[in-house]
């Protein structure tokens, strides 16, 4: 039934899931939350994963971080010949920004490097980078309340890069933002992806967001959830807001559509 | 207090003053203060006012000049009274301010350790503090240590439970931020909670001051040789009522001063919105 559209070069993904299943288990009840989850991640891929709200997209992405364990199934990360190490190579954006507000804006992409103790003249170096890169130069000593919702997630992306990870994990980075920032976001987003050459695994429940984004599209049905299929979006490159009345736009969002049964 | 090496470097963000010299400056401050300050003057004026008009006698309400008066008066000894009182109120908030902090953190590293002490200091809170003044002087003594017990037990307890929500009110995506990062439950505790429960534990210092202060007072009125509180109880007997005022407004001074510390504190420790005033 799955259309396991395998990594685009034959090279070894760099994400790997196989049957993976998560029960949560709250006061002798029982919560399927994943039943069968399967998809591999190339490096340098951006893999968008949508589905309804509440469907266990989030879940699949806490078990990538190591925040919990599954419970069964196989998940591998990291590509073989370089190490893995599961704090530093992967960085995370949650629908909120959950920047500390005592701290200013450069303060706080510096975060990340503090807790893994990394050398900090360098991250500072960095840290002012990505701010560049996400559009935030000038802004590195504001702190969080000067700044809009946008630039707030603008710098929760440069936190995520900071400490240079293999893998970012986005569990709809976007969701709190107004529709017009949105669309300026999923821009941006896509320009940050292509200077970083990082792997991104985007999770969303917005549909044209999937398609927008997306090298590939992985769609998940609800409760609980499993994988009903995963695509490749065959639509040039650089993506350009038109592109949303493009035929094959409105094929790829349409078959979305009908695996969600909507 | 060296919470998180950085913050501290970060004054609050306060809109920029321009350099216009002591007048210019003068003038900012009344015109920021001057409700405040008008506001002040009326109530004394109706004080005075009420005295005058109601021909009220002295010994039932002093004029606020006669009051006035009794600090230049070397009997009533001013500055050893005062001396002690605040001796106590200090030494008694600062203790709270220490053990009610210090108890937060150990309850936030362990659970069992909260479970089984909390429940029972909220017991003994329930005890009225001001009847166990006379025991403390039974224990400790006459003077400046019992009261300033007891106004260490009367104030420390909303520091203990303000701080021990401060370090639990944590986003939990922002826990698991730091977790995916490995980072280490210290890491967590110094970079997350504790800098995260400043504003909290400023709300429960800035109650603790009243309270503090009320201790002090009570205990003076229980047994003690000499403060505020001891100097009204010896006044009243000559129906010394522009005394017992001077002592009150004495007694309300060192709370204000007291108060007006810590809100310094919390200026220099908590990074407020620049919009909410």
């Amino acid at each position: 039934m799955v259309d396991q559209d395998s990594v685009a070069d034959g090279r070894p993904p760099i994400i790997r899931m196989r049957g993976v299943k998560k029960i949560y288990r709250t006061r002798g009840e029982e919560f399927l939350a994943v039943q069968d989850v399967t998809l591999d991640i190339g490096e340098g891929e951006l893999v968008t994963l949508v589905g309804p709200s509440g469907c266990g997209k989030s879940t699949v992405l806490r078990i990538l971080a190591g925040l919990q364990p599954h419970d069964e199934g196989e998940v591998e990360i990291g590509v073989p010949g370089a190490a893995f190490d599961a704090g530093r190579d992967i960085g995370m954006v949650f629908q909120q920004p959950l920047l500390l507000k005592w701290r200013r804006v450069l303060e706080n992409v510096l975060l990340p490097a503090e807790i893994l103790g990394l050398p900090m003249r360098e991250a500072r170096d960095r840290a002012r980078d990505l701010l560049a890169m996400v559009g935030l130069a000038g802004f590195e000593d504001k702190y969080p309340y000067e700044l809009s919702g946008g630039m707030q997630q603008r710098a929760a992306i440069a936190r995520a890069f900071v400490h240079d990870p293999k893998i970012v994990l986005m569990d709809e980075p976007f969701g709190a933002l107004d529709a017009l920032t949105r669309e300026r976001m999923n821009l941006e987003l896509l320009r940050i992806w292509d200077e970083s050459k990082k792997t991104i695994l985007f999770v969303t429940h917005g549909i044209q967001e999937a398609v927008f984004l997306a090298t590939r599209v992985a769609v998940l049905t609800s409760g609980p959830a499993r994988m009903a299929d995963t695509f490749t979006v065959d639509l040039p490159s650089p993506r350009v807001l038109d592109m949303h009345n493009d035929p094959r736009f409105g094929a790829y969002t349409h078959r979305i559509y009908q695996r969600l049964g909507l | 207090m060296a919470v998180d090496g950085q913050d501290l470097t970060a004054a609050p963000a306060r809109a920029g003053t321009s350099d216009g010299g002591v007048f210019e400056a003068i003038g900012r401050w009344l015109l920021r203060w001057w409700p405040a300050i008008a506001g002040h003057v009326a109530f004394i004026a109706a004080w005075w006012l009420i005295v005058v008009w109601g021909d009220i006698p002295a010994f039932i309400m002093p004029t606020p000049w006669a009051t006035l008066q009794t600090l230049w008066d070397p009997t009533y000894h001013w500055p050893h009274h005062v001396a002690i009182t605040a001796g106590e109120v200090f030494g008694g908030y600062l203790l709270a301010v220490v053990v009610g902090i210090g108890l937060a953190m150990a309850f936030c590293w362990s659970r069992g350790f909260e479970r089984g002490a909390m429940p029972v200091l909220v017991t003994l809170n329930m005890i009225p503090k001001v009847a166990m003044a006379p025991l403390f002087i039974v224990w400790l003594g006459f003077g400046l240590f019992p009261n300033m017990v007891i106004a260490f037990t009367i104030s420390f307890f909303p520091i203990l439970l303000t701080t021990s929500r401060g370090l639990r009110e944590v986003e939990p995506d922002l826990l698991d931020l730091v977790r995916a990062l490995k980072g280490s439950r210290w890491q967590i505790f110094r970079k997350i909670q504790l800098p995260g429960a400043l504003p909290y534990i400023f709300s429960g210092m800035k109650v603790a001051t009243v309270l503090a202060v009320a201790g002090a007072i009570v205990g003076e009125f229980m047994g003690s040789s000499g403060g505020l509180g001891y100097l009204m109880q010896s006044r009243q007997g000559f129906l010394d009522t522009a005394g017992m005022f001077m002592a009150v407004i004495l007694v309300s001074i060192i709370g204000v001063v007291l108060y007006g510390l810590v809100l310094l504190l919390e200026r220099w420790c908590v990074v407020t919105d620049a919009r909410i005033e």
